[in-house]
């Protein structure tokens, strides 16, 4: 038996509002990061039902370029949270607000 | 026309210096300020042959270059009666300001030598591009190093006066970039093919409320530079506050590249507006021209005073562009550049003056007639031609600047 | 060619002696100037006697000025009878000048420089005489302006020369400004200014446009012939050297608006209105400063003052249509009052700078020669028969006295008369003031050198024997050879009523009775409550200064401190201020809260999907 498109679907769409809930409510910059990638994936498994259900690559394609961009965006991100963890003793994101106007 | 590319050896023979310049050794001052002459004067005998060789009988550009650049932009240049007498200037007035700075700039010289070199360079771009993007890359060009002519080795305010000055001119010269490309558009319609070419677009017609639209904003961008009334005050901070080089270069030429634009782009460009325009352009002028001259007249502030009165002359350049008569327009551009040898030289005076009292206070000098004297009718001289271009007002402005002028 | 010649001897001396002056000794530069300018007088005694000066005009066109457009202007040179009898004057009399100078200026540290620019007055006032059109008269015009600001502010570090210089440029200006318009509005009415073809240009113009043409030409005229309202600066012109007094603001510069009117007598002669103009302020000056002369102090006042007065007799006869009059006392009154003006500067180099005549006195018997030729003058001046002045001034007094007769004022007669009485007056007054015992000083004053003394010796043969130009006795050849330019102006050949000739010289006889009535003994005369009025120039300058300096003062003020500043720069400032005040508000929006940020970007996402959607 196959599983229907919509479970996939329904599926990564709460994924995804999981992800936007956890990079909005939580405080901790690695929390929101892995929140970050969770909306990735959750578009990720969007991307391969869509082209198992068309049997067209080009959305898994597609996943092989959000995986990479994935992988850069975690050496850069994870760099950068390491760099104000040194600075500040903290990965509390409100307490970084350099950027206050 | 010719087999050596002129016109683009006469733009870029100061750049090039500027390059070796930037290769010297800094403490080497003789040597940069040698290499920065060598290459002034090169573009000063370029430009002399280019006089010698000008043919004065038609009203075709001249010695045009031609370069495909991009999406319908080309490297175009040539020379016309209308940038000829500029050209000269800009050549004949580069070096003597270089030369104005030799012994009273002291820090960072390289730099202030190459500003000034590359300042030439985009004058020079201005006054020959015939490309209207290449034009506006110029125009634009110029205000980097003008700004930091100002703001590097001015007076006290000169953080004020150099940002007031960018942001003046940048205010006008955006909205000259919206109409360049809204032109272009619809040229590009007419036409066939996209182009920016000044030539070719003069034969656009533009329907005439947009038509209306696209000379306000070139106007506006020229009235900054030139400057018409009331858009003038960043002239008095911006000459009160440059160095004696930057005073001379901005008064002499600068200025010049308003009323050019007034002659060169907007009048052929969009005839119908400039018809409507002339008569608020005109008043603007001549309130221009009469509150200069009472302004200076109230001056304590040599530069300040200078500055207020090529206020009041370049007002009788933009009534002159605009009263759409041949003899108007020979007026203004001899006014142009009488004012431009007139005006450079007061302030290479007002530069001596400053270096050897240190101070621009009229009150504070006293005596120095000597000196002055000379030059003052120096400034009055010559004009006698050039105000023949709109008798009322012309004659006005001389009065009551003269009482400006002679009041040192 | 020979035209051409004249202008450049004194321009090429300007040259010589501008550049390379400093270096040459003294005694060179003294030949070098006065040379080129005697040189200058040969070449144009030479041009004078050629045929096509009395026939139409010599002319010499030099090149094409201007071409544009429509309009186009030929520079040349003209000699005919008017400008040949002005140029002979300029040179002739400029060369007494130049020469006397050498002996006045000889201890003068800026010996070059004076002579560079006394050079360049000559070449610039040459070029005003022989312009052949406006604009070239225009632009000599100018340059003599520019040389009389140079020397009249030529000791520079003299606080007064300074400021006189730059009134007299200021004030001159203004006239030019009324000159130009003049001529921009003939020149847009008509399409040429070659004086040539002004003749027959007057009747082509409409009534209107020449009226107001020739009233804006004689505003110049006003100014440069420092005639009321803008004769303030040539008092105060007398803070240049002595001879420039002489040269520029007596004998020929100031007569430049005489000339012109005189050049453009066929305009000025189909503008009634502007004629009487003319006569009028003519009138009123003439009067209004011999009694300013009356008071003075200062003798180089008292001649400024009577130089002023004199321009003003000059203008009367423009207005009355007897322009050989006019020009014929411009050529005596250069030769007669350049006389008074050396025979001052010869007191003032014997003693020392000295030149108020309260103490003066005395000096008769030290400078013989010196006293002489300022009697002479002053002779002249006051209209004793035989002397040039009377002459001149007879002829003008009689024209205003027809001109009455046949409709003109009564009071243009009058005044003259008047004036008349009180020039012979205040001239006496000079004389026994400066020459007469007692001495008011114990210096040892001494007879100028020869430089000085034969200058004033030719000018008081001239100003003895200048009269003969147009005395009718000789057969007036001055006056015929001018009768003949000025077509239109009535002849003055008819003989003069014996009575009308008598009646100025008994007044000029009385005022020099008075004069040494009141003065004897050097007395001190004041005249009470009417004599400082006439001190005060009847209030004119302070009037100047409360009606329309102080105005204009607080006006540029005005405008520099509360419009430029704060209306205009406030305007742009305040544009600048709203910016950043706006920038101020809105900065708040920028928390630095990342999950802010990702909120808005939420909430901007589905806002366009919902868009999208519900679309």
């Amino acid at each position: 038996m196959t599983v229907p498109i919509g479970a996939y679907l329904a599926l990564g769409a709460l994924l995804f509002v999981l992800g936007i809930a956890g990079v909005l409510l939580r405080r901790s910059a690695l929390i929101v990061f892995m929140s970050i990638e969770l909306m990735l994936n959750a578009v990720n498994l969007t991307f391969v039902a869509f082209a198992r259900q068309l049997g067209r690559l080009e959305g898994q394609v597609a996943v092989f370029f959000v995986l990479v961009v994935a992988a850069v965006e975690v050496v850069v991100g994870l760099a950068i949270i390491i760099a104000i963890f040194r600075t500040r003793a903290t990965v509390d994101l409100d307490d970084v607000d350099l950027l206050r106007g | 026309m010719t087999g050596a590319p002129l016109l683009s050896g006469l733009i870029f023979l100061p750049l090039a210096a500027a390059m070796i310049v930037l290769w010297l050794d800094r403490q080497r001052v003789g040597a940069m300020f040698t290499v920065a002459l060598a290459g002034m004067g090169a573009a000063l005998v370029v430009a002399c042959v280019l006089f010698a060789r000008f043919d004065s009988a038609t009203a075709a550009l001249q010695f045009v270059e031609r370069t495909p650049w991009t999406g319908g932009i080309d490297y175009a240049i040539g020379v016309d009666g209308i940038s000829l007498p500029l050209v000269m200037l800009t050549a004949v007035i580069l070096p003597l300001a270089l030369l104005s700075a030799w012994g009273s700039v002291h820090e960072r010289v390289k730099e202030f030598i190459v500003s000034l070199l590359a300042l030439e360079t985009a004058l020079l771009g201005t006054f020959l591009a015939s490309d209207l993007i290449l034009f506006f890359v110029f125009w634009e060009a110029v205000l980097i190093p003008m700004y930091f002519i100002i703001g590097l080795w001015g007076g006290l305010r000169r953080a004020y006066a150099a940002i007031k000055f960018i942001l003046y001119t940048m205010t006008g010269s955006a909205l000259m970039l919206v109409a360049i490309i809204v032109l272009s558009v619809q040229g590009t319609a007419q036409l066939g093919t996209r182009t920016f070419d000044v030539v070719a677009l003069r034969t656009v017609h533009v329907a005439m409320p947009l038509q209306g639209y696209l000379a306000a904003a070139f106007a506006l961008a020229f009235a900054i530079k030139v400057p018409v009334w009331p858009l003038h005050t960043w002239l008095p901070d911006a000459h009160v506050e440059a160095p004696t080089a930057g005073s001379v270069v901005l008064a002499a030429v600068l200025l010049k590249m308003g009323a050019y634009g007034f002659l060169r782009f907007l009048l052929p460009l969009f005839p119908q507006a400039s018809l409507q325009f002339a008569p608020v352009m005109s008043v603007l002028a001549i309130i221009g021209i009469l509150y200069g001259g009472i302004v200076s007249w109230a001056q304590r502030d040599v530069k300040r005073l200078v500055a207020m009165s090529s206020v009041s002359h370049l007002g009788l350049v933009t009534l002159g562009a605009f009263a759409f008569t041949v003899e108007a327009v020979h007026g203004s551009l001899l006014q142009m550049v009488n004012h431009g040898l007139s005006t450079g030289g007061l302030f290479l005076l007002v530069g001596v003056l400053y270096d050897r009292t240190h101070s621009r206070q009229l009150d504070d000098y006293g005596g120095v007639a000597a000196l002055m004297p000379r030059f003052a009718p120096l400034a009055l001289f010559g004009r006698p031609r050039a105000t023949l271009s709109r008798p009322s007002a012309a004659s006005f402005c001389r009065r009551s600047t003269c009482c400006g002028c002679i009041r040192e | 060619m020979l035209l051409a010649l004249i202008i450049a001897f004194p321009l090429a001396g300007w040259l010589i002696l501008g550049v390379v002056g400093g270096r040459l000794p003294r005694r060179v530069i003294g030949i070098l100037a006065s040379g080129t300018v005697a040189l200058a007088f040969v070449a144009s005694v030479a041009a004078s006697r050629h045929p096509a000066v009395s026939a139409g005009g010599l002319t010499a066109p030099l090149f094409s000025w201007i071409a544009a457009g429509a309009l186009t202007v030929p520079a040349g040179l003209l000699m005919d009878r008017l400008s040949s009898l002005m140029a002979l004057v300029v040179t002739g009399v400029g060369f007494l000048i130049h020469v006397y100078s050498i002996g006045y200026m000889a201890d003068d540290r800026s010996y070059a420089r004076y002579f560079a620019y006394l050079n360049l007055f000559i070449a610039s006032m040459l070029l005003l005489v022989l312009g052949s059109n406006l604009l070239v008269l225009f632009v000599g015009w100018e340059l003599v302006g520019l040389c009389s600001y140079l020397l009249i502010g030529f000791w520079f570090d003299r606080e007064r020369a300074a400021q006189a210089g730059r009134k007299a440029f200021v004030v001159n200006r203004i006239g030019d400004a009324g000159f130009l318009l003049g001529i921009l509005l003939l020149a847009t009415s008509t399409g040429t200014l070659e004086l040539g073809r002004i003749g027959s240009l007057a009747s082509q113009m409409a009534p209107g446009v020449l009226t107001a043409v020739t009233l804006l030409l004689f505003v110049g005229a006003t100014g440069k012939s420092a005639q009321l309202p803008l004769y303030v600066w040539l008092p105060d012109a007398m803070e240049g050297p002595t001879p420039v007094s002489a040269l520029i603001h007596a004998a020929t510069m100031v007569t430049a608006g005489v000339y012109m009117i005189a050049r453009l007598h066929p305009l000025f002669l189909a503008a009634p209105l502007t004629l009487s103009v003319v006569a009028g302020v003519g009138a009123a000056t003439a009067f209004f400063a011999a009694t300013v002369a009356l008071v003075q102090w200062d003798l180089k006042r008292v001649l400024a003052y009577s130089t002023i007065s004199q321009l003003g007799y000059m203008f009367v006869a423009m207005g009355v249509v007897a322009m050989p009059a006019g020009m014929f006392h411009l050529t005596t009154h250069a030769f007669f009052k350049a006389l008074l003006f050396l025979a001052a500067g010869s007191v003032m180099h014997a003693m020392g700078g000295v030149i108020d005549m309260r103490q003066l006195g005395g000096l008769a018997g030290a400078m013989r020669w010196t006293a002489f030729g300022f009697v002479i003058g002053a002779l002249a001046l006051a209209g004793i028969p035989p002397f040039a002045g009377f002459f001149s001034k007879d002829l003008i007094l009689e024209a205003a006295f027809t001109s009455a007769q046949h409709g003109g004022s009564w009071l243009v007669w009058v005044a003259g008369l008047a004036t008349a009485f009180v020039t012979a007056v205040y001239v006496t007054r000079a004389a026994i003031l400066t020459f007469l015992p007692p001495a008011a000083h114990h210096g040892h004053p001494h007879e100028a050198p020869p430089t000085m003394r034969w200058p004033m010796a030719a000018l008081a043969v001239l100003s003895v024997g200048g009269g003969a130009l147009g005395a009718q006795a000789v057969g007036a050849p001055l006056l015929h050879s001018l009768d003949r330019f000025f077509a239109t102006a009535p002849a003055t050949e008819s003989a003069p009523a014996v009575l009308l000739t008598m009646i100025p010289v008994a007044i000029g006889a009385l005022g020099m009775v008075m004069g040494v009535f009141l003065y004897r003994g050097r007395r001190e005369v004041t005249l009470g409550a009417v004599g400082r009025f006439f001190e005060r120039q009847w209030y004119v300058e302070r009037v100047y200064d409360a009606a329309i300096l102080a105005p204009a003062r607080a006006l540029a003020q005005f405008c520099a401190d509360v419009i430029e500043t704060r209306g205009i720069d406030g305007a742009v400032n305040g544009v600048a201020a709203l910016v950043v005040r706006a920038g101020g508000t809105l900065r708040r929006a920028q928390t630095g809260f990342v999950r802010s940020y990702a909120a808005a970007i939420l909430a901007g996402t589905i806002v366009v999907l919902g868009y999208w959607l519900l679309r």
